[in-house]
């Protein structure tokens, strides 16, 4: 018996995946461009968080 | 706006530092002794404290929570302070964090060799424990919280980023997986029961890996990596990219734990698919380490902190490669049961953890002692040691596994099995004898380090707090002219904890509910009955001995391992099991199927002398479990406990439970008595031995009498 006869039993089981893959297609494409739009400076300044307690 | 001045405290990161040395100096030796065992059984001194079954929990706990939990402590308490311009929030916290990890990390050494274990791996450690360790875990998020809010830096380092995310899914997933139900004082059964005991037990095991092994260490990495480099990261923008692309990933890849078993396929596939798209923000994480050099190679050459961070995030890259590789079916195939996990994983610990650890310790003592480290070249030595302990270490486990691989799948012309189990084990033994040198090698290494770090520490002061002054936070915030609206999420901590909770808690959502509530997605098997009194007993056994360390009970539908093993696994075989058993290694054969292969004598003489009835066995002798009794007195509340987890007992059985376990219990050793062999009925061997008879038995009367539901 394959168990993939007790998945067809879920109703509409064929969503998780779905679900899923546009989440993380979603939540990707957000983040990338959260990423690009941030402004130079503000990445400067963070980027340099940890070397600045030497000064 | 005025300045304030405050103190950096590096009392409790010098400790967690000392502490984090000393676990893995130990954790390290009891490897070394798990591995030579392996080759000589003699090394189990025949004594059950010192079993590898119970010494390789403490290993992998030892390794794990203490060592590696230790050093993540370590870098938090040095980091956060110094990239948020603030004290840590409570010293009375970090105090009790210190003293309460180390309470349970010896707690944890004493129950494991005591049997006291739970049997789930990585999460062995019994309830009263499991409770000590949600305590301290709060203590330490509230002390990393109270820092964050009261902070004088309004953006939050990646590094930190790394922790919060590190705090809150290892809170998640330690409550999720050791739901149990106690019996007694030290001893509990999970919550839940076979495939879905497996498939939670997984999730954790490998997010363990993703949220204890390697987020935290990525902090350490984004933090000392710019620290020993004198520049700040590569790219700060990849590094956004890697955290959140790295945690939504990592959280869905549990089920490639578990592929060809019982679990239900799109599970399995699911696990598959994100482990592959893993190695995308992996291999981001670690260009950025690596790129964050260029340029400065000159550098690597002469100084040893950066010489270990490069090998420590190549190994990073290396093991990110490997894992994916190892979630696709057909190479799962191969590696599952055998020594090609261990190679990898230790390809993680040794290279990646291990590493840069001893890089991050080389750069932090000479600084909290204001001095220079005491030995350039011994560092050097330790560098080379070690990575030469790693080789040692892993290529003879690569060798071994394929070497058995191919031992066990193969047949003769005739369609008969090539090769015995006990070939394939002979074969690897060499193998098992080089991988503990590589191992000795290794700890020789950090031995060489504990000198040099004592040394460095001595010829310095300790600088116990270091002054610094920064402006205090604005209380409101003015928005500058160009930022985006992102700018929003990376000043509040507590949305960002918040977010990180909702991306990870997605992921086990989806993955696991649909096995929870549909009760049709676990089909039950008609035949398969509850474990009489003496089979719970005899399970429990099974259970302390750590037998799941080196058996299976999980038989993959290949040809090879029905032949050798017999009929497949199924799901409904296993809704009893409170916990599953299916284990992860095989270093003896699976025991899936054992229930009536062989007579009771067989197993009597086996377990007291393994070399008696398989001649060539590397397994310990366990006689203790001919002196001991049977803990009857216990059977009424474990009845009881598995009726409330769901199994069908009938009502007020517990009455006469303990008159079934005897009549069983003498039944088997009359039975040994017509072999001639004399013991009483309430030793704990007569308990394993019905376990084991008992064992797969349930389909292998009937086939078709298997329904679904």
């Amino acid at each position: 018996m394959k168990f993939t006869t007790y998945l067809e039993k879920i109703i509409d089981v064929s969503i998780y995946p779905i679900i899923s893959l546009l989440m993380f297609l979603s939540f990707f494409v957000i983040v990338t461009l959260w990423v690009l739009k941030t402004d130079k400076k503000t990445i400067e300044h963070m980027e340099n968080l940890p070397l600045e307690s030497d000064q | 706006m005025e300045v304030q001045k405050f103190y950096y405290d590096n009392r409790i990161p010098k400790l967690f530092a000392i502490a984090c040395v000393f676990w893995g100096a130990i954790g390290m030796l009891v490897g070394v002794l798990a591995a030579f065992q392996l080759a000589f059984p003699v090394l189990n001194f025949g004594i059950e404290y010192t079993t590898f079954g119970r010494i390789r929990p403490i290993h992998t706990n030892a390794v794990i929570f203490a060592f590696v939990g230790n050093g993540i402590f370590t870098a938090v308490y040095y980091a956060l302070p110094r990239l948020l311009k603030t004290p840590m929030w409570s010293t009375v916290l970090s105090k009790i964090h210190f003293w309460g990890w180390q309470f349970i990390i010896v707690a944890a050494a004493i129950t494991l060799a005591m049997g006291y274990t739970t049997a789930k791996e990585y999460a062995e450690l019994e309830w009263p424990l499991d409770i000590a360790i949600t305590l301290i875990w709060v203590v330490f998020g509230l002390n990393m919280f109270g820092t964050i809010l009261t902070r004088r830096e309004r953006h939050l380092y990646v590094a930190i980023w790394f922790f919060i995310a590190s705090w809150v899914t290892v809170a998640m997933l330690h409550i999720v997986n050791s739901f149990e139900m106690p019996v007694s004082f030290m001893k509990s059964y999970s919550w839940y029961a076979g495939v879905q005991d497996a498939l939670v037990q997984w999730w954790y095991g490998h997010n363990a890996v993703a949220f204890f092994l390697t987020t935290p260490y990525l902090g350490i990495m984004y933090y000392f990596l710019p620290k020993a480099a004198g520049r700040p990261i590569y790219s700060y923008k990849l590094s956004i990219v890697h955290f959140w692309s790295l945690i939504f990933l990592y959280i869905w890849a549990g089920p490639h734990h578990l592929l060809y078993t019982a679990l239900p396929d799109w599970a399995q596939s699911l696990g598959t698919a994100f482990s592959v798209m893993l190695l995308l923000p992996s291999w981001g994480g670690m260009l950025n380490g690596l790129f964050t050099l260029r340029g400065a190679w000159d550098k690597v050459r002469e100084d040893p902190v950066l010489k270990f961070f490069v090998v420590a995030v190549t190994a990073y890259g290396m093991s990110t490669f490997e894992g994916p590789l190892l979630s696709l079916k057909n190479v799962n195939a191969i590696s599952h049961y055998s020594d090609w996990t261990v190679a990898h994983v230790h390809i993680g610990a040794l290279g990646w953890n291990g590493f840069l650890t001893f890089g991050m310790l080389y750069w932090l003592i000479p600084k909290m002692f204001d001095t220079k480290l005491y030995s350039k070249k011994l560092a050097a030595t330790h560098f080379w040691i070690g990575t030469l302990g790693i080789i040692l270490y892993a290529i003879p486990m690569y060798w071994a596994a394929f070497r058995t691989y191919f031992m066990l799948s193969s047949f003769t012309p005739e369609g008969q099995l090539q090769y015995q189990f006990i070939d394939a084990v002979q074969t690897a033994v060499p193998f098992y004898v080089l991988r503990a040198i590589g191992g000795t090698i290794y700890l020789l290494g950090v031995l060489v380090m504990v000198y040099n770090l004592m040394k460095t520490a001595k010829q310095g002061t300790f600088l116990a707090t270091e002054a610094a002054e920064a402006p205090a936070l604005e209380k409101i915030y003015v928005t500058p002219e160009k930022a985006h609206w992102h700018s929003y999420f990376e000043r509040k901590p507590i949305l960002l904890l918040v977010l990180s909770l909702v991306v990870v808690g997605i992921g086990g959502l989806v993955e696991m509910v649909p096995t929870f509530l549909i009760k049709s997605n676990v089909p039950t098997i008609s035949n398969v009955k509850p474990y009489t009194p003496l089979e719970l007993q005899g399970r429990d056994v099974y259970i302390s001995e750590g037998c799941y360390n080196c058996h299976s009970q999980m038989i993959r539908p290949f040809r090879y391992e029905v032949a050798r093993y017999g009929e497949y696994s199924k799901a409904g075989e296993f809704v009893y099991d409170h916990p599953f058993q299916w284990g992860s290694k095989r270093t003896g054969p699976d025991l899936a199927r054992i229930g009536g292969k062989y007579p009771d004598s067989w197993h009597f003489n086996h377990m007291l002398e393994p070399v008696s009835m398989a001649p060539g066995s590397i397994m310990p002798a366990y006689p203790w479990l001919f002196e001991k009794s049977i803990d009857i007195a216990s059977t009424k509340s474990k009845i009881h406990a598995m009726r409330k987890l769901g199994v069908p007992y009938p009502h007020h059985y517990e009455a006469i439970a303990d008159d079934d376990l005897r009549k069983q219990a003498d039944a088997i050793a009359a039975n040994l008595k017509k072999e001639k062999i004399d013991i009483k009925s309430d030793k704990q061997i007569i308990a394993l031995i019905a376990y084991l008879q008992r064992v797969g038995k349930d389909i292998k009367a009937d086939k078709r009498s298997t329904s679904q539901n």
